[in-house]
C-alpha cells in the first residue's frame, strides 16, 4: 500500500522533467506577445532615428508645410498631429457618451430578452470590415454632406441635445417645486418646468438654425471622418462597459434598492460607480481604436495637410497620422533610406508612443480606482 | 471527379509539352527572364503586359519593380535589368554614363500619357488654361467665381503623393510650384473620379482613361482631351512613356517580343484599360 504512493526515483525525474518542459513551452508561448512587441518597437526606432538624425526635432513637430515629395523636401507635420487629434477627440465625442449610455441601457434598463438581440447587432458593427465603412463614408456619406449638410447637422444637434433639455427642465421644476410652499408647489414646479424647457427650446432652436445656414464644402471632412470612427468605436465601448455593468452583480443593486434607493440612484450612486474602472478601460479601447484606425480616415478624412481654420472647425478636410503612414508607404522601396521614407517611422514611434502613454494611464488610473475602494 | 482529375493532368502535360517545345526554340539562347526597373508610371503599364505575357508564355519569368525613373535609367547602365520604364527622357549625364559602360539605350514609346482636368458636369466652366489650373492648385485662385462660374469656394482633389499621375501633374501643371495646403489627397484615380462627380465645387485630374462621361473634362488651352488631341501632342498636358533597352533587342528574342507588345491590338488595349493613350489606332 505505501510502496504504491511512493514513485520511483526515475519515475519521478521523468514528471518533474516532463513538467520542466510544459513550463517552457507555456512560457514561451507567454511570451511571444511580449517579443512580437519588442521587435516591433525596436525596428521601429531603428528607422525612426535617422530621421531625427538628417531632419532634426524642430521642423517636424513646429512647423505646418508638408511637402515630403519635393526635392527640397519640408517635413512639419504639426497640421498632421492636429488632425489626428481633431478626429480622435470627434470620434470620442461621437462614441463615448453613446456608448456608456447605451451599455447602461443594456445592463440595467431594457428587459434582459431585448439585450439579448441587441447586444450582438452592436457587437456585429464591430465585425464590419473598415474598407466597408470608408466606402460608405466616401460614396453615400459625403455626397449627403455635401447635400444636406446644414439640415443635417441641426437635426442631429436637436436628437443629440433634446433628451438633455428635457430632463434638464424637469429637474430644474423638481428644483424650484420642491423649495415652494406645500399648496402651490405642483403650479411652482410645472410652471419652472416649462420656462426652463422654454428656454432650453430656444436656445436649442437658434442653434438649429444657426447649424442649418452652414454649408458644407467638401464631405470628406474632419466631422465625416469622426462620425464614422465613432460608430466603428461604438461596439467596443459598448461591449466592453456592459461587461463591467453586468459584473457589478445583483447583491450591490438589491443592497442599494433594500436601503430605499430609487432606480436612478441606485444607478448613478452605486452601479456606475462600482463599474467606473471597467468603463474606463471601455473608452481608452475605443479611443485606441479611433487613433489607430487608417482606411476609413485615409478614405473619410480629405487629407488635406493644414491646420483647419479655426482649428476646431471639423468641416475642413485634415491629414491624419495614420493615413499618412498608410498613403505614403505604397512605394516605400523607391526612397529607400531618404529622409521621406524614415518620416513615416517617426510618425509611427509617435503613435506607437501615444498608444503607450495611454495605455498606462488607463492602467494607473485602474490600479487607483481599485485601491481606493478597498 | 476521376475524369475532371484527367483532364487537368492532360491539360498540364500539354502546357508543359508545348512551353518546352517554345523554350527550345528561339529563346534558348536567351535567358527565359525579363527584369523590368524605373518608373512608377509606367509600371503599371509594364506588370499589365508581363501578366499578359507569362500568360502566354508560361516558361518565362517578367519582373517588375518600380523604384523611379532615375533608378531604372541606373539599373540598365549597370546591367541590373533589360527594361528601363522612363516617364521622362534620358538626361545627357545617363546617357554618357550609359555609353562609356558599353550600353546603348534605344527609346521604345509604349503610350502617351494624358492627363485630364475634371469638375462636376454642372459646373459652367468649359475650358481653363494651363496657367489657371496651375493658378486653382496653388491657392491664387479660390473662388470658381474668378472664373466664371458660380461663387463657390474650389474644393481641390489630388493624387496622393507616391502616384505617377501626380508626378507627371506636378511636371506638366505645376512647373515646380507648391501644391496648396487645402487640397484633398485621395488614393486613386476612381477615387478622384468618385470625389468630383460627387462634389459640384471640385476639380481634380486622373489619367485621360478614367475621365468617363460622369464628370467634364476641361478643355485645357481650348484643346478638348482625346485619344487623337493627347497622341499627337495637341494637348498640352501629356508625354510620352518610355522603356529604354540595351541596344535594339535581337529579333525574336523574348525581350523583343515583350517589347513590341504595345504596338499591337492586345498591347493597345492592355495601355486603355490602365487609362494611357496608346500611339497606336486599331
Amino acid at each position: 500500500m505505501h510502496e504504491q504512493l511512493l514513485m520511483t526515483k526515475g519515475a519521478r525525474r521523468r514528471s518533474r522533467l516532463a513538467a520542466l518542459f510544459g513550463h517552457s513551452v507555456l512560457a514561451a508561448v507567454a511570451s511571444s506577445s511580449i517579443i512580437a512587441l519588442l521587435f516591433i518597437f525596436y525596428f521601429i526606432v531603428k528607422d525612426a532615428v535617422p530621421f531625427f538624425r538628417f531632419e532634426g526635432v524642430r521642423e517636424f513637430f513646429g512647423s505646418v508645410r508638408w511637402y515630403p515629395s519635393r526635392e527640397e523636401a519640408e517635413f512639419g507635420a504639426l497640421a498632421i498631429f492636429i488632425g489626428s487629434a481633431l478626429v480622435t477627440i470627434g470620434a470620442s465625442v461621437v462614441a463615448v457618451p453613446l456608448g456608456v449610455l447605451a451599455a447602461l441601457c443594456l445592463s440595467d434598463i431594457l428587459p434582459f430578452s431585448v439585450r439579448q438581440i441587441v447586444k450582438p447587432v452592436i457587437e456585429m458593427l464591430a465585425a464590419i470590415p473598415s474598407v466597408v465603412y470608408g466606402f460608405f463614408a466616401l460614396v453615400v456619406f459625403a455626397p449627403l454632406l455635401q447635400s444636406h449638410g446644414g439640415s443635417l447637422l441641426a437635426a442631429g444637434a436637436i436628437v443629440v441635445l433634446l433628451p438633455f433639455a428635457l430632463v434638464g427642465s424637469a429637474i430644474a421644476g423638481n428644483a424650484a417645486g420642491a423649495r415652494a410652499p406645500e399648496a402651490s408647489r405642483r403650479a411652482v414646479r410645472v410652471g419652472a418646468g416649462l420656462a426652463v424647457g422654454a428656454l432650453f427650446a430656444a436656445g436649442l432652436a437658434a442653434l438649429a438654425g444657426a447649424l442649418g445656414r452652414l454649408t458644407v464644402g467638401s464631405g470628406t471632412n474632419a466631422l465625416n471622418a469622426s462620425i464614422i470612427l465613432g460608430v466603428m468605436a461604438l461596439p467596443t465601448v459598448v461591449s466592453v462597459s456592459e461587461d463591467a455593468l453586468v459584473a457589478v452583480g445583483r447583491d450591490l443593486r438589491e443592497g442599494s434598492y433594500a436601503l430605499g434607493a430609487t432606480r436612478v440612484e441606485t444607478l448613478l450612486r452605486v452601479v456606475v460607480p462600482a463599474a467606473k474602472s471597467g468603463i474606463l478601460a471601455a473608452v481608452i479601447l475605443g479611443v485606441m481604436r479611433a487613433i489607430g484606425e487608417t482606411m476609413v480616415v485615409w478614405m473619410a478624412s480629405g487629407n488635406a495637410a493644414k491646420v483647419p481654420e479655426p482649428w476646431f472647425n471639423l468641416l475642413e478636410p485634415v491629414r491624419t497620422l495614420t493615413a499618412t503612414i498608410a498613403g505614403d508607404m505604397g512605394e516605400a522601396d523607391h526612397v529607400y533610406g531618404s529622409s521621406r521614407y524614415h518620416v513615416l517611422f517617426a510618425m509611427a514611434l509617435c503613435l506607437l508612443a501615444v498608444a503607450f502613454v495611454m495605455n498606462l494611464l488607463s492602467e494607473l488610473a485602474v490600479r487607483r480606482l481599485r485601491r481606493g475602494r478597498t | 471527379m476521376s475524369r475532371m482529375k484527367h483532364t487537368i493532368a492532360i491539360t498540364l502535360a500539354a502546357v508543359v509539352l508545348v512551353a518546352g517545345l517554345f523554350g527550345a526554340g528561339p529563346a534558348a539562347a536567351q535567358a527565359n527572364r525579363i527584369i523590368i526597373d524605373g518608373s512608377t508610371t509606367v509600371g503599371p503599364i509594364a506588370k499589365a503586359f508581363a501578366e499578359y505575357y507569362m500568360q502566354k508564355n508560361p516558361g518565362v519569368n517578367v519582373t517588375v519593380s518600380e523604384s523611379g525613373s532615375g533608378n531604372g535609367a541606373k539599373a540598365l547602365v549597370n546591367g541590373m535589368c533589360d527594361i528601363a520604364d522612363m516617364s521622362r527622357f534620358m538626361k545627357d549625364e545617363e546617357f554618357k554614363a550609359a555609353v562609356a559602360k558599353g550600353v546603348f539605350p534605344v527609346a521604345h514609346v509604349v503610350a502617351v500619357d494624358g492627363i485630364a482636368i475634371i469638375v462636376h458636369p454642372s459646373n459652367p466652366v468649359t475650358g481653363l488654361t494651363v496657367e489657371q489650373v496651375r493658378d486653382i492648385y496653388t491657392g491664387k485662385i479660390t473662388s470658381w467665381k474668378q472664373l466664371g462660374g458660380p461663387d463657390v469656394k474650389i474644393v481641390l482633389i489630388s493624387r496622393d503623393t507616391n502616384s505617377g499621375t501626380y508626378e507627371s501633374f506636378e511636371e506638366l501643371v505645376m512647373n515646380k510650384a507648391k501644391i496648396v495646403a487645402t487640397a484633398e489627397y485621395v488614393g486613386s484615380n476612381g477615387a478622384i473620379r468618385q470625389r468630383v462627380q460627387s462634389t459640384p465645387a471640385a476639380i481634380g485630374y486622373v489619367g485621360l482613361g478614367f475621365a468617363d462621361r460622369t464628370v467634364k473634362a476641361l478643355k485645357i488651352n481650348n484643346v478638348a482631351p482625346d485619344n487623337a488631341t493627347v497622341s499627337s501632342g495637341v494637348y498640352p498636358v501629356a508625354r510620352p512613356l518610355y522603356m529604354f533597352t540595351n541596344g535594339y533587342p535581337k529579333l525574336g528574342s523574348h525581350l523583343h517580343a515583350f517589347i513590341t507588345l504595345y504596338l499591337g491590338p492586345k498591347g493597345q488595349e492592355i495601355v486603355e484599360e490602365i487609362g494611357f493613350v496608346p500611339v497606336t489606332k486599331y
